[in-house]
């Protein structure tokens, strides 16, 4: 399994974080509570994947060895895929899929808003670009985590139980990691440091409004985006999503 | 097309002479290219046939949505699955757009919805046919919303004001999307290897006739075009249109270096265009009565998404409330 320099590591997470997390929006086509749903759900599906690309062709450029932003995407196995554990889960009902939309937006809202300021100029563009549809994402996606929060008792529940169902992903969202330090240290990103305690003000914030309870601090082992420690639903994700390339590896689409 | 044998409940057209004042007016109206507007005085079965034919065209947008969601997840490429998503998005929108349209008529979205969902209330035949490889994308966009397109350019010109601005916009996005479909074929054939054009032609010779029943039946056949005509709903026959289509779309058949499943396709130089073989009526009507490969499975996915979706909808309704409360008691 190849091992890329910590910066392609960091550009991949955040490139399958978008793409992954667009390809469950996705599976909800014609499926949506409203058609405005539908709008809604794919038109953040397509900044995610436009998202993704840039992140792609950045560290495809990086790797330098003839890949492309279509075959890290379409060609890489699951033990090679970066994305946060929480958005290969599945999408269950509405409340399962804007709590996770809605912890991933927090997460992406304020992690952009660091890389903003990158040094390098790439990262910093693709992320000055990406927050401009981000905040909107977060809007949304909090809005709807109050409605259902502080809607009815049904609705309610559905976020308790949905918030229940995700919560131990998220911690990959607030952890802290060395190799992301190295590469604040060497200048190569700015610090993440914040990042932990901003996300988590955030979904104290939205959660008090939403008459929701945010849990203990979340734990989990063994599994690890950044090594490629799945959850057994990324496989099958991909086994669906790869599968023309897959399928056809000499073909031009 | 995505209204199909839309009734008018009309047995036979009036002329002028036989028509009370309001009535002679607003046909006058519309035989000076006037559009009517949703406050003008217009007959009930006038109304009563717009209401019918653009919650059909919605609901064809809607339902049209699910053979390309079955894709939307397997495309190719990251280019091909920004377009297709893109693609669905604007349907979603244009259902939105003509929905609107039709509540200018006094109709209301979720009453018609629920004939749709009940059976009452019809959309386009070609969405009950599966979609089944990637190359159907290509052709769906190519020779389905070709179809739409041809009958939608005419539909611009439309008596019913609201419906015709909603054509012009809807028509501007769905000739992208024709052209997008086309070079997805276009590219495979071109490009791709043997077992992609394979692809292609199959997608072409299960999706031919299809596209070319969506004009619907034979005028002779339909019974509600006349008075369709005259109020300028519809402004062409059914065969005048899906010969249109042929007309114009053999030649992009053979850019593509296809064929159609039709051998009886081919030039008449006498009438200046393509004959083409009998279509197999009975079928379209099978497809119709609801006995298609996919309509139980397409109006179970909607009627599924609306109920699943009923207790989101609730909480929505239910927090507006709340806040309009604390608003007024602030």
């Amino acid at each position: 399994m190849t091992q890329y320099d910590e910066l392609t590591e960091f550009l991949l997470r955040l490139g399958d974080s978008a793409l992954i997390q667009a390809q469950r929006l996705c599976e909800w086509t014609g499926r949506a509570p409203a058609i405005e749903e539908e709008m809604g759900m794919m038109n953040v599906g397509l900044d995610l994947v436009g998202q993704a690309r840039n992140w792609y062709e950045y560290a495809a450029e990086r790797i330098n060895d003839g890949t492309d932003a279509d075959v890290l995407a379409f060609r890489r196995d699951e033990r090679a895929f970066r994305n946060l554990l929480l958005v290969e889960q599945p999408n269950g009902d509405f409340a399962v899929t804007m709590t996770k939309q809605f912890f991933y937006d927090a997460w992406q809202f304020h992690l952009l808003t660091i890389l903003k300021d990158a040094k390098d100029e790439r990262i910093s563009a693709i992320a000055t670009k990406s927050l401009k549809e981000v905040i909107y994402h977060l809007r949304r996606s909090s809005q709807w985590v109050e409605r259902l929060g502080d809607g009815t008792d049904e609705s309610h529940q559905r976020m308790e139980k949905a918030i229940d169902a995700v919560w131990r992903f998220t911690v990959e969202l607030v952890e802290k990691n060395a190799a992301e330090m190295a590469l604040a240290e060497s200048g190569d990103i700015p610090s993440l440091a914040e990042l932990p305690e901003q996300w988590l003000a955030t979904v104290n914030k939205v959660f008090a409004k939403a008459t929701l309870t945010v849990p203990d601090a979340p734990s989990t082992f063994y599994l690890s985006a950044r090594t490629g420690m799945h959850t057994e639903y990324l496989g099958i994700l991909l086994a669906e999503m790869q599968f023309l390339q897959r399928a056809y590896p000499d073909a031009s689409w | 097309m995505y209204a199909q044998q839309v009734e008018t409940g009309v047995k036979a057209v009036k002329s002028l002479a036989e028509m009370g004042p309001e009535e002679r007016a607003f046909q006058e109206k519309i035989d000076a290219e006037i559009k009517i507007e949703a406050k003008n005085w217009m007959p009930d079965n006038y109304r009563k046939t717009l209401i019918r034919q653009i919650s059909q065209h919605a609901h064809s947008e809607i339902v049209g949505m699910l053979p390309e969601g079955n894709w939307v997840t397997r495309a190719p490429t990251l280019k091909r699955k920004l377009q297709l998503m893109a693609k669905i998005q604007d349907e979603a929108g244009h259902g939105l757009y003509l929905y609107s349209a039709m509540e200018t008529l006094g109709a209301d979205r979720d009453e018609e919805i629920e004939k749709l969902h009940s059976g009452r209330a019809k959309y386009s035949s070609i969405f009950n046919y599966p979609t089944l490889n990637w190359a159907d994308m290509g052709a769906v966009g190519w020779l389905v919303d070709g179809a739409a397109i041809v009958n939608q350019v005419v539909l611009q010109r439309t008596s019913y004001g609201p419906y015709s601005r909603a054509m012009i916009r809807i028509c501007k996005e769905e000739s992208f999307h024709q052209r997008q479909g086309y070079e997805i074929l276009l590219h495979m054939m071109r490009h791709g290897t043997q077992a992609q054009k394979d692809m292609v032609q199959d997608a072409i010779n299960r999706l031919w006739w299809p596209s070319l029943m969506m004009f619907g039946p034979s005028d002779a056949e339909s019974p509600n075009s006349a008075q369709s005509m005259a109020w300028k709903i519809k402004r062409h026959t059914n065969d005048e249109l899906r010969q249109r289509f042929i007309d114009q779309t053999v030649p992009q058949l053979e850019i593509l270096g296809c064929t159609a499943p039709d051998p009886d396709l081919k030039w008449n130089e006498e009438r200046g265009h393509y004959d083409f073989g009998e279509i197999q009526w009975e079928e379209f009507y099978e497809v119709l009565k609801g006995n298609g490969p996919c309509n139980r499975e397409r109006l179970e996915t909607r009627r599924n998404a609306i109920q699943d979706g009923a207790w989101v909808r609730e909480a929505a309704v239910a927090h507006a409330n709340k806040k309009q409360k604390q608003q007024a008691a602030a």
